[in-house]
């Protein structure tokens, strides 16, 4: 963010600055210190809320550190990260949720694309038919659970009674399947909100001239529609993956993690909370941290996402 | 996108002088809510002053499972008389799975929460409480008091390296149900109990035995009563050492004999207490073994079923050993913060005195920790079998006593459970190393 703002005054006199470092005039130094001062307060509070819990976590998952056993805490090293990386409890984790994020991040993209298209092809209240479709997001998730996990409860829900009283909750696939579900509803309308933003960005002129040259709609689709709005699936596709990758009230609600659907931090929070070993669960946390940070890499770095906060608009 | 909604919006000023006014406005609302919340905050900081104040009687906060049946609210009206008004009581009414209830009295402890004064324990908790120093030791008179004719094994369930750190209310243990009209005389052992199973279903008759199988407390408690029951424990008493033997290898053939063989139900694996009770009362189970409250269920829900349906004591593993079935039970303890701990001890010791358990056993169904008590028979008549519950009382054993039992009892039951899958030999194995990474807060739970 910094960077884009001392940019953002002259594109091509910092290009010259930063390759020979010369000297900043006074006032240029007058201004980047009050742009620091500025930010001081911000970064400060940043410091305070995020960075010192994250560094706190990350010593306590090298330390021996139960709450009962006040008497054992001792710096071990790296051995609650063997510890959770040689239990077969962190693998099926880790499984389950790779395989929610996957299928729910997919399908929400088609679907969310749909909607999208639907709604940027509105003529008639186009307010109301984004209003309509925002409606599960504005839900908060815990109570749209609730009412999942009632739905599916055999003799009062309705959609096990459609199904022949099943009780899909209380096997593995059937649960991951309706935890998905519930994702996904969950989270379409956010996916096509922000495609629709990418869709905003593709020209009409673009599409009307290959609607000239014969292009068909299909073509016109892949060919153009597509590639402009790459940037903007690919940050909607990021969003999604790390937000699924940390699932966690759907899952405490819907199952508890029960029948082997424990998310990576629904096993955090159980050994957080309910062992109350503070040593395990702060790895299982550098763990999860660690493999948000690789999504996020990946995304960035070998599909050329543009990171929140850059201009992606740029063409 | 985002960085460009940023630029937009940059450039845009408002004239300046409407804009300051408004400011000052809203400072000015800012200045009132924050008056009118210190305002409120001194209030309510006064309403809590006056409980300590010496004129009024103190209020002892109580934090205890939810008791629907009344006898805990009338227990309490007692105590509060008898102290002479010298203090109330505020029942504070924990979620009603055991989990939960852990979890809010562990949150509130681990921040050294003042308004906690007695706590209604699990008889599992008392050893992660005491170890994490959450709850006070007794001593002198309330210790005496609290030991005087209490039942030996309920007592040991609240000892944590020889100090004694809470006070026995209620317990509760299993019997063995079982249908007359399909065996005439009980099993005594295991070995009789699924012989039994077997000859009936050749005979095409109802054949299962009901048993806690499902993934949960109930089957670690079931492990444990079994180990128990052919001579073995668990752990060491101090918690340090794995003593997993021959005598557990035995317990899990026996499980898995009874999971594989003809008396096992299908369904053993999801089953919890309510289930067992019900495939009893539906008439496709002989045998039963679980908590008295199956007795009064029977009675309204089958009556016909229930002129047949009798109780014995829990099968033996080696024969003429009584079997050694596991305790269950509240415990109350007083907190290390609590502001009041002498009142704490004395309405603790008044919430279990005789008067308030005979309310208990007679309104809320659950039984006394006073031997005396069982010696009182008008006390019983919905209680026919109170003399084999006293039996089995006296010979109960304790689970495990562990700060974290919590993750020793989840590799059990995630060990035990399915009982089909059990490879007993191996199972022990994995159950010792699992035990060990447990007892080194190396074990994950699931």
């Amino acid at each position: 963010m910094t960077t884009t703002t001392e940019a953002a005054p002259g594109g091509a006199t910092t290009e010259v600055a930063k390759g020979r470092k010369a000297p900043l005039s006074e006032g240029a130094r007058a201004e980047r210190r009050l742009g620091w001062l500025l930010c001081a307060p911000a970064v400060i509070v940043m410091i305070a809320v995020t960075a010192y819990p994250v560094g706190y976590a990350v010593y306590l998952s090298l330390e021996r550190y139960n709450l009962e056993l006040p008497n054992a805490v001792k710096f071990i090293g790296l051995a609650n990260y063997g510890a959770v990386l040689s239990s077969s409890y962190w693998w099926e984790a880790l499984w389950v949720t790779v395989l929610i994020s996957v299928v729910s991040v997919t399908i929400t993209l088609v679907l969310g694309m749909l909607l999208a298209m639907v709604m940027h092809r509105t003529l008639f209240g186009r307010g109301s038919v984004r209003t309509a479709a925002l409606i599960p997001y504005g839900i908060v998730t815990v109570a749209a659970a609730y009412g999942w996990q009632y739905a599916w409860t055999p003799g009062q829900g309705y959609l096990s009674a459609m199904f022949n009283n099943s009780a899909p909750l209380t096997d593995q696939f059937k649960a991951i399947g309706v935890i998905v579900l519930a994702e996904i509803w969950k989270t379409t309308p956010f996916m096509a909100l922000l495609l629709l933003a990418g869709l905003s960005l593709v020209p009409e002129d673009l599409q009307k001239a290959a609607m000239v040259d014969g292009a068909s709609g299909w073509q016109r689709f892949v060919r153009i529609t597509l590639p402009l709005m790459k940037p903007a699936i690919l940050v909607a596709v990021l969003f999604r993956t790390l937000d699924s990758f940390r699932i966690f009230d759907n899952i405490f609600i819907l199952t508890g993690g029960n029948n082997g659907t424990a998310s990576v931090s629904i096993l955090g929070y159980n050994n957080l909370f309910n062992a109350l070993n503070l040593g395990i669960g702060s790895a299982i946390s550098i763990l999860i941290f660690i493999c948000v940070a690789i999504i996020a890499f990946v995304f960035i770095k070998g599909f050329g996402t543009a990171a929140p906060g850059t201009d992606i608009g740029k063409r | 996108m985002i960085g460009g909604s940023d630029r937009q919006a940059s450039p845009r000023r408002a004239p300046l002088v409407p804009k300051r006014r408004r400011r000052a406005r809203s400072r000015f609302r800012v200045l009132t809510a924050a008056g009118g919340g210190a305002v409120l905050a001194s209030a309510l900081l006064a309403a809590c002053g006056t409980s300590s104040a010496s004129t009024g009687p103190v209020t002892l906060t109580y934090y205890l499972y939810p008791d629907s049946s009344g006898a805990t609210q009338q227990a309490i009206k007692n105590c509060e008389q008898q102290s002479g008004h010298k203090y109330t009581i505020s029942y504070q009414q924990l979620p009603a799975a055991a989990d939960g209830q852990r979890q809010q009295l562990v949150r509130r402890l681990a921040a050294n929460d003042s308004t906690i004064d007695i706590l209604g324990l699990d008889v599992t908790w008392e050893a992660e409480f005491a170890q994490a120093g959450w709850i006070e030791p007794w001593t002198g008179a309330n210790k005496a008091q609290a030991e005087n004719g209490t039942l030996q094994p309920a007592l040991q369930t609240a000892i944590w390296h020889g100090k004694l750190y809470a006070v026995p209310d209620n317990t509760n243990t299993q019997l063995l149900w079982y249908r007359s009209d399909l065996v005439k005389t009980p099993p005594k052992t295991w070995a009789e109990m699924l012989a039994d199973a077997a000859r009936l279903k050749q005979q095409g008759k109802p054949h299962y035995i009901e048993i806690q199988g499902a993934q949960y407390e109930g089957a670690t408690v079931w492990f444990n009563t079994m180990v128990a029951s052919a001579g073995g424990s668990i752990l060491n008493p101090t918690a340090t050492k794995v003593t997993l033997g021959a005598p557990a290898v035995k317990a899990l053939s026996i499980m898995k004999q009874l999971a594989t063989g003809p008396g096992g139900d299908p369904s053993l694996s999801v089953q919890m207490e309510n289930e067992n009770r019900l495939a009893m009362e539906a008439g496709s189970a002989a045998f039963e073994l679980n908590y008295p409250f199956v007795y009064p269920g029977m009675k309204t829900d089958n009556p016909k079923l229930f002129k047949n349906f009798k109780w014995a004591l829990y099968p033996q593993v080696n024969a003429g050993t009584p079997a050694k079935v596991t305790i269950g039970g509240i415990d109350l303890a007083v907190s290390r913060f609590s502001q009041h701990k002498a009142l704490a001890f004395q309405a603790a010791l008044c919430l279990r005195d005789k008067q308030n358990q005979i309310i208990g056993a007679n309104i809320g169904g659950v039984p006394p920790t006073i031997t005396s008590l069982y010696n009182n028979p008008a006390l019983f008549k919905n209680y026919p079998f109170h003399a084999d519950i006293l039996y089995a009382l006296q010979h109960a054993s304790v689970r495990p006593k562990t700060p974290v039992y919590q993750v020793v009892s989840i590799d059990i039951s995630h060990l035990v459970s399915p009982a089909a899958g059990i490879n007993p030999a191996s199972t022990k194995q994995a159950m010792v190393g699992q035990l060990n990474n447990a007892l080194q807060s190396k074990g994950l739970v699931p």
